[in-house]
């Protein structure tokens, strides 16, 4: 076999890992082989993953480091250090958005070109634009941001409209925690997120494309930057008669900006707190002019579309849903990273044969962030579409997907979500503003052992309020967290407030840590680590001084340290409770 | 010319731009000042409590100048189960700032922010924009370590 080229993983991801060293190093060492920086395909948890292209075909290896030993194995195409992907992921995958991430330059429009690139926007360009909506309606797409409204419908009401500006916007403001579907997509292949948008302005008779990025994706700005540069040059923004405009602006970081009507605000340059609907956007949205937005994922698909024909499209999934979702899968699984699997795969397949959790391992998925809600191990078998997620009180959302194991408490769970839709609630409606905070402090006694009955009541009482009393899909969700929680994980609200206990020992002031002396080899290793000193000479830990930061836990070779109940651990004589 | 006044001459004084004005200016300076709020409002002829309202919104600004190191932790639903307040406490207890503070001697700042994106690597932080991930208590100490070390040199 003979190398034609090394592709290197230089997404954020990769970068976190360490890519950047190993492309510095791979180019200082390497002079005869091309060397490129590509995005993500996906399996986060190799980084820093290269790929090598062959004159027979591609060969990967995981956590690359720059070291000649690592650079000669991949150079001498050893077996050592080869990423298997393993076939239990690649039987549920279906990568059809996802097909060039991480495989082609990230800046390169000619690989892209060359991939069947713009292929989609060439058919468009010789259709009516009723024909572009058409076939859009016929894919059965529904917008990726969560909200799973049908592009085509939405595309159809702003192709209607009489106006001399019509604005197209690409909400590119990610901002659950826990999703990174769409910054993956647009730093690996920025080109087909915008012939997507391009393919919109033809349908919808668009005049300005607005990207609205978050600020905390550099390399996604960059690549787009670099990406709107070259259609500029090709000429590809001319649309027959006409010529459409690029703009890309940068968030601020404020999470309710997601919300169509908050993120038009913020494109005028004000505050971004949303406001009422009707007007819609498609009525008068942007400056007062007909606006229409849609999600990165959402146009990663319009491309697809156009190339294979709506029908094609619309083979894959379930009667409701159609295509391929991209889910960000984190949290307690082997191999966290970014999936694509086709609409009515079960979460199931998601948790146990992409992500590689152990069966009886996980209690819950938590689907669509803050806004969603959670998903008990028992229900795995629901599948993955817009409707049957709803049935069970979750959403689809735009593809966060956290594994929680069963060593993690749900209430510190819902707790944590509270907090941050408390702290990004944008103030404006009072029950979101203070309904929030309301539960967020109920929340924090009971995960502090000091809750009540009382206090369970009232958080089930409190969320449908905020959700009837909230104008934006930020307060109509933000209590789904608890309510889920409160609907698969009773017993665990109960343990905490009836027996102050926290069945998984996560709750800080509900544990205690204790060394277990019969495995302990006595190595100090947990006196050396401890921040406070809270283990004595005779490896007893004072529960008095510590701040349970498991530092020890983490640190002890032997695994003989842990979480116990309260009041099951040593309370020296400095003050103890 | 003042460095705000710079960053500015490059900017439309059309209202759509406000937010990339105070960017921009952010960028320059590392933070908003009262005089950089004052300065902008001229710019875009809009009052002063109009520019200060878009900046206390968002998370983005700061009011507060920042250390030469400006360390986030990632406070994200993956890094968040994968003990990102334990990071954030070893930081604390190390430097001896909260979230939002800056240190005595001006190098390090800590921010607790929502999410990094690299979720598969949880938990993670990042300086000066560099991320860092599967964070452990010895590992952190020995990155703060070394920004100390190559900060004072």
């Amino acid at each position: 076999m003979k190398i034609t080229r090394i592709k290197i993983g230089a997404g954020s991801c990769g970068i976190a890992a360490g890519a950047t060293e190993v492309v510095d190093y791979f180019k200082k060492e390497v002079r005869d082989i091309p060397i490129v920086e590509v995005g993500c395909i996906g399996h986060c948890y190799a980084e820093p993953l290269i790929e090598v292209e062959t004159d027979k075909g591609s060969v990967f290896y995981e956590k690359v480091l720059p070291k000649k030993e690592h650079l000669d194995r991949i150079l001498g195409l050893k077996d050592e250090g080869r990423l298997a992907i393993r076939s239990q992921r690649s039987e549920r995958e279906k990568i059809k958005v996802l097909a060039l991430a991480g495989r082609i330059d990230m800046t390169s429009m000619d690989e892209y070109l060359a991939n069947g690139g713009y292929e989609g926007l060439k058919k468009a360009l010789a259709m009516k634009p009723a024909d572009i909506v058409e076939e859009v309606k016929m894919s059965g797409l529904r917008g990726r941001g969560g909200g799973g409204f049908p592009t085509g419908m939405k595309w159809s009401f702003l192709a209607a409209k009489e106006a001399k500006e019509k604005i197209l916007i690409c909400n590119a403001d990610e901002g659950d925690p826990g999703a990174f579907m769409d910054r993956s997509l647009m730093e690996s292949v920025p080109h087909q997120v915008l012939e997507g948008m391009l393919i919109g302005a033809l349908a919808t008779g668009a005049t300005k494309l607005f990207i609205y990025c978050r600020a905390e994706y550099p390399l996604a700005i960059r690549n787009l930057k670099i990406a709107i540069e070259q259609i500029y040059k090709h000429g590809l923004n001319k649309l027959n008669a006409r010529t459409v405009e690029f703009r890309l602006k940068e968030g601020a970081g404020a999470f309710v900006c997601g919300e169509e009507t908050a993120m038009i605000h913020s494109l005028e340059g004000k505050r971004g707190t949303p406001r009422f609907r009707p007007p819609y956007p498609t009525d008068s949205g942007y400056h007062g002019h007909p606006t229409a937005i849609n999600n990165v994922e959402t146009f990663g698909n319009v491309p697809l579309i156009l190339r294979e024909g709506g029908k094609a499209f619309a083979s894959v999934g379930t009667q409701g849903s159609k295509g391929t979702k991209l889910f960000a899968l984190a949290g307690d699984v082997k191999y966290p990273g970014l999936a694509e699997v086709p609409m009515g795969v079960t979460i199931g397949d998601i948790v146990y044969e992409v992500g590689g959790a152990e069966k009886g391992s996980v209690k819950a998925v938590q689907i669509g962030g803050p806004s969603g809600g959670c998903i008990p191990a028992d229900k795995f078998d629901a599948v993955v579409d817009y409707d049957s997620l709803k049935s069970l009180g979750a959403i689809m959302g735009s593809g966060g997907l956290i594994v929680i194991g069963n060593d993690r408490c749900m209430v510190e769970t819902a707790r944590y979500f509270l907090e941050f839709t408390a702290r990004e609630s944008c103030g404006k409606c009072t029950f979101c503003r203070i309904g929030t905070k309301r539960m967020l402090e109920k929340l924090e006694k009971i995960t502090g052992g000091r809750g009540t009955e009382e206090d369970v009541a009232f958080l089930a009482d409190l969320g449908p309020k905020i959700i009837k009393g909230s104008l934006c899909g930020l307060g109509q969700t933000a209590p789904n967290p608890v309510i889920s929680t409160l609907r698969y994980f009773r017993h665990e609200y109960d343990a905490h407030t009836k027996d102050h206990k926290c069945p998984a020992l996560q709750c800080n002031q509900l544990s205690d840590v204790k060394i277990h002396l019969d495995k302990c080899i006595k190595c100090g290793l947990c006196i050396k680590t401890c921040p406070v000193h809270a283990i004595s000479k005779e490896f007893v830990v004072d529960n008095a001084i510590c701040t349970r930061c498991n530092s020890c836990i983490e640190v002890c070779p032997k695994k003989t340290i842990s979480r116990v109940e309260k009041g099951t651990g040593y309370y020296g004589k400095s003050g103890g409770n | 010319m003042s460095t705000v006044a710079a960053s500015l001459k490059k900017i439309e004084p059309d209202r759509s731009n406000l937010i990339k004005a105070l960017q921009a200016v952010q960028e320059e300076e590392g933070y908003i000042s009262n005089e950089a709020i004052a300065e902008v409002a001229r710019h875009f002829t809009v009052s002063a409590v109009e520019v200060e309202g878009v900046v206390s919104f968002y998370a983005q600004f700061k009011r507060v100048k920042p250390g030469k190191f400006k360390i986030s932790v990632c406070d994200g639903t993956a890094c968040h189960i994968k003990g990102a307040s334990l990071v954030t406490g070893w930081i604390s207890d190390e430097l001896g700032i909260k979230g939002g503070e800056t240190d005595n001697e001006g190098l390090f700042s800590l921010e607790i922010v929502a999410c990094l994106g690299c979720c598969s690597l949880a938990p993670v932080i990042s300086i000066n924009g560099k991320v860092y991930g599967n964070l452990d208590r010895k590992g952190l100490l020995k990155i703060l370590k070394d920004h100390r070390k190559g900060g004072a040199a």
